[in-house]
């Protein structure tokens, strides 16, 4: 007999008599703004920063005095083509090692753990988000929603080879519980939301 | 391991040796609990949560074979391959062949119970191949030559002085800088090297869902997803008990597992592989090594529905005070002393004695385990199959007599009070293992029952 006829057939024999599946809770509804502020306030908490901009000018000029120096900025928005260039996704992951900025479209995020949910069609490569020194995800303010269980509605029938939650930048307290930033990935992180109402100067 | 290894209270009297460590150790531990507690609090359905979360796993204990079916014609479907591991050593070798098929000597690991309790690490370093765990953490008690000896926090025993000198010797930091941040940053350049050059990254698997044949992989740091992503060969290894039924109850053990853990609303990663990338090759191996006997077990199998946030171990007054390495089992502390007797009730009878049966670890735990209940059962069963401790039995059959005598549970217990005003040495003998290195509390003048006697006419 097979492992897997062994192991199938010792739990068979193991399992207790059926229990049926428990109906799931819902999350909190709340109007748009209160689900941006919310989202806002729990990702500055774990280390990212948020910027509500009225358009992709914004971003530009936002990402442009973060980082000065930055030599690689990788994007698949189109609206960012002055800044950044567009990988095709063909190259190799190694080849994205030098990335200083990646920004991407994430789906939407999560009001109550900051979190952005994105795939891998809308990272350019599995390997870009998690390889660059910094990172900057955009949401539109209309795409957040109160929890991980509004989240996994809406990605319950999704089909995708790869898709992550991020939120915040990668980090560790491995040594004595001292929060460090920037573990192996992204060093910070930043979420921009886009709301019609931001104004362009002034608001963030 | 030839020799004989030491019991729970030996190897926690050696910890004990250093008592301002292990205040740090415990007062460390706490904070992390009482993080814990605020991230809970915040959460307003909380105990609604923990219900569905223990339902959901009882729905998946009580259709396993089903589920796991079912994963793995959804994995097969997306491309992956899945493998079957009757016990620790077929799982090692799998992992083997599948590196000698590609004819790999070298590869990189995120951090995996799993392949610590199959003691991967030392199989593949005798067959010639170097492993990196790239965990921070993990990397620490690599160098150090030690097993993890926190399930989330692995190196929490080490103060950073330590680190700093270990990393001097093995990545050539400067001799006394011990700054968490220039200790990371050298760990984090160190570590990019080996994700860019390895050719095979190894994972552990948080949840797999049978309904799509994915799994979720959960890291602060991204090092799943930098090894991950970066090799040819992504092999990631699960126990036969991580299986959820469908996508949307990521949903209740998302909002759980991390806030459990270390109080944060959730990991900065949680990532969900389906399928391999274009030209990748992914492999699963479903382990069973002993789990298909603990579900089994009446009174034990809710240990499986265990989703590791080591809560249960951050709130153990006895963890914090011995330490993860005086268990020595891959997964310490309450849970780990429920694991680790149905693997081997001789090895480890001392684990379940290792507690205070506070019931704390059991009011923490975000699936509602009902693990300090099972550390009783546990001493039962061991004392049944004569498999007990040999201070525990002379210790236990005293306790016994004096439980079903009432008249002498009173005397008993004036008479200890007694001595512990009066003649403390004598209760610091061999047989009460407890007593090493602390100092007993203050015997109170009156027992309550003594009390209530008196008071209750009153
Ligand atoms: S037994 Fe419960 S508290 Fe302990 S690690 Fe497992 S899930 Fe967490």
């Amino acid at each position: 007999m097979s492992s897997r006829e062994k192991i199938l057939s010792a739990i068979r024999s193991s399992q207790p008599a059926f229990r049926e599946l428990p109906a799931l809770p819902t999350g909190q509804p709340a109007a748009p703004q209160e689900l941006a502020e919310r989202f806002s306030k729990v990702l500055e908490a774990i280390g990212g920063a948020v910027y509500f901009v009225p358009g992709f000018d914004a971003v530009a000029k936002i990402l442009k005095e973060l980082h000065p120096g930055a030599k690689r900025i990788v994007s698949d928005c189109p609206e960012l083509a002055a800044l950044a260039e567009r990988p095709s996704g063909e190259e190799d992951p190694h080849s994205f090692e030098d990335i200083d900025v990646t920004v991407l479209r994430a789906q939407f995020g999560v009001a109550e753990n900051g979190a952005c949910w994105i795939t891998e069609e809308r990272m350019i490569e599995r390997a870009v988000p998690f390889i660059c020194q910094h990172l900057a995800l955009v949401i539109d303010k209309k795409d957040i929603v109160p929890s991980m269980h509004e989240a996994y509605d809406r990605i319950a029938g999704e089909v995708y080879g790869f898709g992550t939650f991020i939120a915040g930048p990668s980090k560790t307290a491995d040594i004595e519980q001292s929060l460090v930033l920037g573990a192996h990935g992204p060093r910070s992180m930043v979420a921009f939301v886009l709301d019609m109402d931001a104004q362009d100067a002034g608001f963030y | 391991m030839h020799e004989k290894t030491k019991d729970h209270a030996a190897l926690a009297d050696q910890f004990n040796k250093d008592e301002p460590r292990v205040d740090w150790h415990d007062e460390t531990l706490w904070w992390v609990r009482q993080k814990r507690d605020k991230a809970a609090h915040q959460v307003p359905d909380w105990e609604v949560l923990r219900n569905t979360a223990s339902g959901i796993k009882d729905n998946v204990l009580s259709n396993l074979g089903a589920y796991l079916e079912k994963f793995e014609e959804q994995a097969r479907n997306n491309g992956v391959t899945v493998h079957w591991a009757a016990d620790a050593t077929e799982h090692n070798q799998i992992i083997h062949s599948l590196l000698q098929r590609h004819g790999v000597d070298k590869m990189v690991k995120s951090k995996s119970m799993l392949t610590e309790e199959c003691h991967l690490n030392e199989y593949l370093k005798e067959q010639g191949i170097e492993v990196i765990d790239t965990d921070l953490g993990e990397r620490v008690v690599q160098l150090a030559g030690e097993p993890p000896s926190h399930i989330v926090l692995p190196c929490i025993h080490k103060k950073k002085e330590e680190i700093g000198e270990i990393f001097h010797e093995h990545l050539g930091t400067p001799a006394g800088n011990a700054d968490p941040q220039f200790l990371t940053h050298a760990a984090r350049l160190h570590l990019r090297e080996k994700f860019l050059t390895r050719r095979v990254a190894l994972t552990g698997v948080n949840f797999a869902i049978a309904q799509t044949g994915e799994f979720v992989v959960c890291t602060n740091e991204g090092n799943a997803d930098m090894g991950a992503h970066l090799a040819d060969v992504h092999i990631a290894c699960m126990g036969i008990e991580k299986i959820i039924p469908e996508r949307k109850h990521l949903g209740v053990f998302l909002r759980l597992l991390t806030r459990s853990a270390t109080g944060q609303p959730i990991t900065t990663y949680s990532s969900h592989f389906r399928k391999p990338r274009a030209g990748q090759e992914m492999h699963i191996v479903i382990v069973d090594n002993g789990r298909s006997i603990q579900l089994g077990r009446k009174d034990f199998r809710n240990s499986l529905k265990c989703i590791r946030c080591a809560a249960c171990m951050n709130t153990c007054p006895v963890y914090r005070r011995s330490g993860g390495h005086s268990y020595h089992t891959a997964v310490a502390g309450p849970i780990g002393s429920i694991l680790a007797p149905n693997l081997d009730m001789k090895k480890y009878a001392d684990l379940p004695f290792a507690s205070t049966l506070c019931g704390s670890c059991s009011n923490v735990c975000p699936v509602k385990i009902d693990i300090h209940e099972q550390l009783y059962k546990w001493r039962q069963v061991i004392v049944q199959e004569g498999n007990a401790p040999v201070a525990k039995t002379a210790a236990m059959q005293a306790m016994d007599f004096v439980l079903s005598h009432p008249s002498v549970y009173r005397t008993a217990g004036k008479t200890g009070r007694w001595f512990l005003h009066n003649a403390p040495f004598t209760v610091n003998n061999g047989l009460n293992a407890w007593y090493k290195q602390r100092d007993m509390p203050a015997a109170p003048q009156k027992s309550f029952g003594e009390w209530y006697k008196k008071n209750r006419k009153g």
